[in-house]
């Protein structure tokens, strides 16, 4: 098979405790060194805290697998420092495709609306993901990892949790106060601590073969139900990087998957769905196979007292839809700044209890849309099938069957408009940006003293509570206005304020202005001149006011950081 | 009353984030009634649903033009 992509082997260096027989004290633990624990990693690291990272093995994903990375995650990447190498390497793409038999019956663009900074989705190959992040992560001093570091044992007591590790060079012990889980769908640690996860197996394999070829197919997601060349079944065409095509190819239940596997098998199936196209006959290489099954299953609790569960660890779906890493990402992105929160003392350990109820929240919208989405596309029952069949024979004249048609709900982020930790609205606002919401970007200029620099709202805000305060000129703000916004902190939690306005201005009394030149922040959030949002530091709307009154933004910080 | 052919499928009281949440509720609905049927039952269930709908819409001219569009295509 073809290699396009060498795999770099990390250096594993003898733990020094294996010689000094003492137990390493840290105060945090992430297990697992895949998108989701290194994206944690480098979560936590941004809030400050110290991380080690422990991993069995030491190199990055074998194979593909994950593929699309959806705008929500492109944007917590850009946290991370990434989002742009991922972008730059990755395709970006934003129309679907869906084929019943030979007609094309529907297609979709993820990203209608312009003005946004990422795209609806970039595939990349999982290995170039996990690159980027251990290079980043091995930039930052704070970041120690250790690979080849099997975790073989966990106790949990009252004030710490004690790990037993075990590495080519020995075994040693890590006390730590917090352990996040970051170990994958088979976590040997959920296992070791005897915890449950519960949904369902679904009965059908799926072949995915990674094929190098020059194809001048555009970067779209191409899906087809029932077509001549793979009658019955379902198959799926992505664009990766460097010339890389995934194809799936629905196999069924009954498939061998060691048989399927072979070269032998593979390749007239591609050469199939390939000549399909044109009648041309087109080289390719085969680069990657495997089989898959899945499960739609998730934990009862992703908290377990200083044990804290993220990724495919805690919660699993089906491959539609794309919403395995890129939920597992949001997760991270949840977890980081409360853990620090509760780590600093400003808030109480139940704020992690948050963590498992909104990202459970998530989690149940992740399995209910792929688990809807396995129906149709695997449908169960002869009516099921002649439903959807019906639906895809209808799609092609009628906009109403094409609303139906459900090859996958690409990985949207939950808005959490469930969540304890909301401040409701008490005065109307119209649009999505609800308490809970996670932020819709904008194009924004931000002025500083050298000069501007154009850039983009989610840019400005994230990692610290943001107080965004809408008014058209930054000049005409009053003294009691200005003092109230540099005074919001709460009970040592800073909250930055932000001005946003159409009109450039310099930063008045130390609060930085970022300019909505094309007004479409305060379209967007549906803002007036006084209008104020405060935002977690995670990117999600806490509250929304019509005018600034500071004990109100106090309360609401109170309540989102599990103070109140 | 003209035969409604775009998305039009909604619940009072809910908020939709995605424009694909109400149809796939509604299809979900649709799938779940079926779920653990024989077909002839599912048959059945499949009848008596044309029906109760049919007299819900009422309107002859309506029912004339999808029962047409229903049949085309098959």
């Amino acid at each position: 098979m073809l290699k396009t992509y060498t795999y770099p082997r990390f250096e594993v260096k003898p733990a020094p405790e294996i010689a000094s027989g003492r137990t390493l004290k840290v105060p945090v633990v992430v297990v697992g060194a895949g998108p989701v624990g290194l994206g944690m990693a480098l979560d936590l690291q941004l809030q400050g805290l110290p991380v080690l990272v422990l991993d069995d093995d030491d190199s990055v994903s074998i194979g593909s697998r994950g593929v699309c990375y959806a705008k929500r995650a492109l944007e917590v990447l850009d946290r991370y420092g990434i989002g742009k190498q991922v972008c730059e390497k990755g395709v970006s793409w934003n129309v679907g495709r869906t084929f019943f038999r030979e007609q094309e019956v529907y297609n979709f663009n993820l990203v209608p609306e312009a003005d946004h900074h990422r795209p609806g989705m970039v595939n990349l190959q999982q290995y170039y993901l996990e690159e980027y992040l251990v290079t980043k992560a091995q930039q930052t001093p704070n970041i120690e990892l250790r690979w080849k570091n099997k975790v073989v044992s966990v106790t949990h007591g009252d004030a710490t949790v004690t790990l037993r590790v075990e590495t080519p060079d020995g075994i040693y012990s890590v006390e730590t106060d917090w352990l996040i889980v970051a170990d994958g769908a088979r976590s040997p640690i959920r296992h070791m601590m005897g915890l449950e996860i519960e949904g369902k197996i679904f009965k059908d394999r799926f072949l995915i073969a990674d094929v190098v070829m020059k194809a001048d197919f555009p970067a779209e997601r191409w899906f087809w139900f029932d077509p001549p060349f793979h009658p019955n079944q379902s198959v799926l065409l992505h664009k990766q990087a460097d010339q890389v095509f995934r194809i799936d190819f629905q196999l069924g239940w009954d498939a061998d998957p060691d048989e399927e596997k072979k070269p032998e098998k593979v390749i007239p199936r591609i050469k199939a769905m390939l000549g399909a196209f044109d009648g041309r006959d087109r080289e390719f290489e085969l680069e990657w196979v495997s089989v898959y099954t899945f499960q739609c299953r998730r934990m009862g609790s992703f908290r377990h007292g200083r044990v804290l569960f993220v990724g495919d660890a805690a919660h699993q779906v089906s491959p539609f839809g794309a919403r395995g890493a890129n939920s597992g990402l949001q997760d991270a992105d949840n977890l980081g700044w409360k853990l620090k929160l509760v780590m600093a003392g400003k808030s109480p350990s139940t704020l992690l209890d948050s963590y498992s109820e909104e990202r459970v929240f998530a989690a149940d919208e992740n399995l209910l849309n792929s688990t809807r989405s396995t129906d149709f596309i695997t449908p169960k029952s002869k009516a099921s099938k002649a439903f959807r069949n019906a639906v895809l024979g209808l799609a092609r004249d009628h906009a109403f069957a094409r609303a139906l048609v459900n090859s996958g709900r690409l990985s949207v982020p939950a808005f959490l408009t469930t969540s304890s930790h909301n401040t409701p609205d008490s005065e109307p606002f119209a649009g999505r940006m609800v308490p809970g919401a996670p932020m819709d970007d904008a194009p924004v200029i931000e002025r500083d003293p050298k000069g501007k620099t154009s850039g983009w709202l989610l840019d400005k805000v994230g990692n610290q509570f943001v107080a965004l305060y809408f008014t058209n000129d930054p000049a005409t703000l009053d003294a009691a206005t200005i003092d109230a916004l540099s005074n919001l902190s709460w009970g040592g939690i800073p909250v930055q304020p932000l001005l946003v306005s159409p009109k450039p201005g310099t930063a008045i009394g130390g609060i930085p202005t970022i300019e909505d030149m094309k007004g479409i922040v305060a379209q967007r959030y549906d803002a007036r001149p006084g209008t104020v949002y405060l935002l977690r530091p995670d990117q999600h709307v806490a509250a929304r006011w019509r005018r600034l009154d500071a004990a109100k933004v106090q309360a609401a910080v109170a309540k989102a950081s599990g103070n109140a | 009353m003209a035969l409604t052919l775009t998305p039009n499928f909604n619940e009072v009281g809910k908020t939709y984030f995605n424009a694909y949440s109400p149809g796939d509720d509604f299809y979900e609905l649709l799938i779940n009634t079926h779920r653990d049927l024989s077909d002839e039952q599912s048959e059945q269930v499949n009848a008596r649903l044309i029906l109760i709908l049919a007299n819900h819409i009422g309107d002859i001219a309506t029912l004339r033009d999808a029962l047409q569009l229903a049949r085309e295509g098959v």
